[in-house]
């Protein structure tokens, strides 16, 4: 299971683990979990047209990524956002079945485009990926205290000097670049999955800011890892595995939280008494 | 007139089941579609369609009709969604996230196995982007009477279900049941989902349930108008939709013509832009937030 | 004195939703004083205080803090908002969200240093957190929220704190808690401040200064000057009385033609 093309399968699978870990952390903190299931289905779109002209599917990722997450910007500060996430997400998804549906190569695609295939990525995807990873880990490294304070408190934030909506721009277009490296691995209906299931988890297990942060890469990480064992043994799709062991450890963490929180209750409350 | 409606489009037997099940479909998202805007619940009414995409997926794989793959499925998840607590405000959208998430992990799994187990191909085109055309006139009495039983639901717990979408606060004090009203909701949801999915497949489902109520709320004042309206966008759009789609096989003969979810989807998305444009706007006199 | 006034506001036209909320309004903050904006709900303290603070467009006047305009100035601000959500299951624990208060708008992921760490501490003894300094900033109470943004907004030493009705809601022996430790860190750390109230009396024994405000326009002065039946009445527009019972003011007014937003007895309160 470490040799040959699986090696690719590894690195890649850490590598998007590592992203969605710490993207994710800061899509949760936001609330940003419909956009981040939006924009990963723009992608899917990107990668039907490229695919059906002819050019590098990753153009297309990221071209679509990029018009969703700021056509979803956009519009949700002028109407209900909830709605119009929604309407963003299906026009785009019918825009890919469109796509595809001219092409000859219907089935596949739209399986592999939207549940992943981590299996069949090559040794040249690597790099652009890896450079991708790169970028949106340095931007969320650049802007992570605007980030946090215009997540928690976005009047105190604007009233410091900070603009909240240059910085929620700033983090769809991290999304989207985000989405645009992972879609072809895990697939756009899935990458969201990572997204949120161990940001979430993580910042049930710990206080600290910083340590969830980290808790959430890790989780990521052993998420993915245990996805591609399985997969690899049963030939399941990984997103499948990935799904299933990001909602465990979400229920462990709503668990232990639920748990913490019942304790401190009957600790204060035994105070009183 | 040929090159609006092309030969052939209104003797064609698909294309009358089409009409009248895109049509009963289309009504009933748009009604269940306007309440859940108001609660604004579209990201509740998305994770569902992608709930319905498991069952569809399901359905295939152990030979089931899909309708009863989506409503089962919808059912299923309405009453999962409700027992996580996608009810209450905090917390929800991860928990409704993840269940969306488990129901495609699901889904894919489902339609792997189909995959691989048997020769027939186009089940995820099917059951994620419909086929319309290819519908069973046998299928219109389940689709009728699935259709009156949500709009009858609806009818039912219309008054407490508005009361307790504005303001649960007060719902509550009036004695309300929040929690059974919500559930019987979650339920009629998924039932409009599961039909939705059959016209135009699951995942675009939510186009169907979102885009004609938005737009209907976004341009009438009141909640009643916004009903009319709604029902009248959805069925336009889904009829619409059909005539391209049919047409479009004329047009691009090489490939069969684009799907027909595609048109209705773009038509809604089409729609709600269009709603928002200052000329629209202009035309219909300033008007206020909705009031009931 | 040559400093300029913290907070010089002069001529200040605001409108929003078609109407004119505040028509002209002037008043001056000097270094350190203690500043009371007193106004029945609906009359525009919060505008103004977000005018100040830059998030609402003004029509015309000026707004200087420290002597220039506000856009070179948002460090010289601290604010505290009215009601915060706060959820329970953002992890970042009190003591970290003051210390964001230092350094939240530096780019990158640098350390902070000893000196900042003494400084947080220091933040927290003055609105007496250092108990729930460790606990997640949603789960704690209202009252305890509300003392880690004081914190927040004074660990980079401001020269003016605004605060947008911190005492609304409370109950009296709250708001006397609430009312000293904020006269007790302002003289601590001699940092002016603004805050907006509905009611003056419990303001009365800390404040230097009253902005009165009401028809979309202010008076201000020391409260022997302010509140005065003759300067109230020309603010209202019509006759109001000001009586003095036990220590305690009452501003009585009766609602009267064109007035926009006065309920009935704005500022009488029974203890």
């Amino acid at each position: 299971m470490f040799s040959g093309f699986m090696v690719n399968a590894w690195l890649i699978g850490t590598i998007v683990a590592v992203v969605a870990g710490i993207v994710g952390f800061f899509v949760v903190l936001r609330g940003a979990a419909f956009p981040a299931h939006a924009i990963p289905n723009g992608a899917f779109a990107g990668a039907a047209g490229a695919n059906l002209i002819g050019l590098n599917p990753l153009i297309g990722l990221g071209v679509f990524s990029l018009g969703a997450a700021l056509g979803i910007g956009r519009l949700a500060r002028h109407g209900r956002a909830d709605a119009v996430t929604a309407l963003a997400l299906v026009m785009m998804l019918a825009l890919g079945a469109a796509f595809l549906s001219q092409s000859t190569e219907y089935e596949p695609e739209i399986f592999s485009l939207l549940f992943g295939e981590i299996l069949g990525v090559s040794r040249g995807q690597l790099v652009p990926v890896a450079v991708l990873a790169l970028v949106c880990v340095v931007a969320i490294g650049v802007l992570y205290r605007r980030l946090l304070l215009t997540s928690i408190a976005p009047e105190v934030a604007a009233a410091v000097g900070l603009n909240p909506a240059r910085i929620e721009t700033m983090f769809l277009v991290v999304i989207a670049c985000a989405t645009t490296m992972t879609v072809p691995v895990v697939g756009a209906l899935l990458i969201f999955t990572l997204m949120i299931g161990p940001p979430a988890a993580a910042r049930s297990f710990t206080d600290r800011t910083a340590l969830a942060l980290w808790s959430s890469v890790a989780i990521a990480l052993v998420t993915v890892w245990v996805a591609l064992a399985c997969s690899y043994q049963t030939n399941w799709p990984v997103g499948f595995f990935v799904s299933v062991v990001s909602a465990a450890f979400f229920v462990a963490g709503r668990v232990y939280a639920w748990w913490r929180h019942s304790r401190a209750t009957t600790d204060r409350a035994s105070l009183v008494a | 007139m040929s090159w609006i409606v092309e030969p052939g489009f209104f003797s064609n037997g698909p294309v009358h089941v089409a009409l009248i099940v895109g049509a009963v479909s289309a009504v009933v998202s748009a009604v269940v579609g306007v309440v859940v805007v108001v609660r604004g619940q579209a990201f509740a009414g998305h994770a569902l369609t992608d709930v319905a995409t498991t069952g569809g997926s399901a359905s295939f794989y152990y030979g089931v009709a899909p309708v009863i793959g989506f409503l089962a499925a919808g059912v299923l998840g309405a009453g999962a969604m409700d027992l996580i607590g996608v009810q209450r405000l905090r917390g929800r959208d991860l928990a409704t996230g993840i269940v969306l998430s488990v129901a495609t992990g699901l889904a894919a799994l489902f339609l792997y196995l189909d995959a691989t187990r048997s020769a027939t191909t186009g089940a995820t085109q099917q059951i994620l982007f419909g086929s319309i055309f290819t519908l069973d006139s046998s299928t219109i009495p389940l689709v009728a009477a699935m259709s009156a039983v949500t709009l009858g639901v609806i009818a039912v717990i219309y008054r407490p279900l508005l009361m307790s979408s504005l303001s649960a606060e007060l719902a509550a004090a009036r004695g309300i049941a929040l929690r059974a009203v919500g559930l019987a909701f979650m339920l009629a949801l998924a039932i409009a989902v599961g039909l939705s999915s059959i016209a135009i497949g699951s995942i675009l489902s939510t186009a169907l349930l979102i885009g004609p109520a938005a737009t209907a709320l976004r341009v009438t004042r009141r909640l009643r108008g916004a009903f009319v309206v709604a029902v009248a966008l959805g069925v336009g759009a889904t009829w619409l939709g059909v005539l391209l789609a049919y047409n479009s096989y004329y047009w691009f003969p090489s490939s069969q013509g684009l799907p027909v979810s595609f048109f209705i989807v773009a038509l809604v998305f089409l729609a709600y832009l269009v709603s928002g444009s200052s000329t629209l706007r202009r035309l219909l006199r300033p008007r206020r937030e909705v009031t009931v | 004195m040559s400093t300029p006034p913290v907070l010089d506001v002069e001529h200040l036209r605001v409108a929003f939703a078609g109407r004119t909320v505040l028509e002209d309004v002037s008043f001056r903050v000097q270094r350190g004083e203690f500043t009371g904006l007193i106004g029945s709900n609906g009359v525009g303290k919060t505008t103004l205080l977000r005018a100040v603070l830059g998030l609402q467009r003004i029509e015309s006047g000026t707004i200087l803090v420290d002597g220039a305009p506000l856009s070179q100035h948002h460090r010289s601000l601290g604010y505290v908002p009215q009601k915060i959500a706060l959820d329970p299951d953002v992890p970042i624990r009190a003591r970290d969200f003051v210390a964001l208060g230092l350094d939240a708008h530096r780019y990158g992921f640098a350390r902070r240093t000893k000196e900042q760490h003494e400084l947080v501490e220091r933040a927290l003894a003055d609105v007496d957190a250092e108990r729930f300094a460790n606990t997640r900033v949603g789960s704690l109470s209202g009252g305890e929220q509300q003392r880690i943004l004081i914190a927040h907004a004074l660990i980079s030493q401001p020269s003016l704190l605004l605060l947008d009705e911190p005492l609304a809601n409370l109950d009296p022996r709250s708001v006397q808690e609430v009312v000293s430790l904020l006269h007790r860190v302002a003289s601590d750390h001699q940092v002016a401040v603004l805050l907006s109230a509905h009611e003056m009396n419990a303001l009365l024994p800390v404040m230097d200064r009253i902005v009165y405000l009401t028809n979309g326009r202010a008076a201000s002065g020391t409260t022997d000057e302010v509140v005065r039946s003759d300067v109230l009445s020309a603010l209202y527009g019509h006759h109001v009385d000001v009586l003095t019972l036990h220590g305690r003011v009452f501003v009585v007014a009766e609602p009267g033609e064109g007035d926009q937003d006065i309920p009935e007895h704005p500022t009488l309160t029974v203890n």
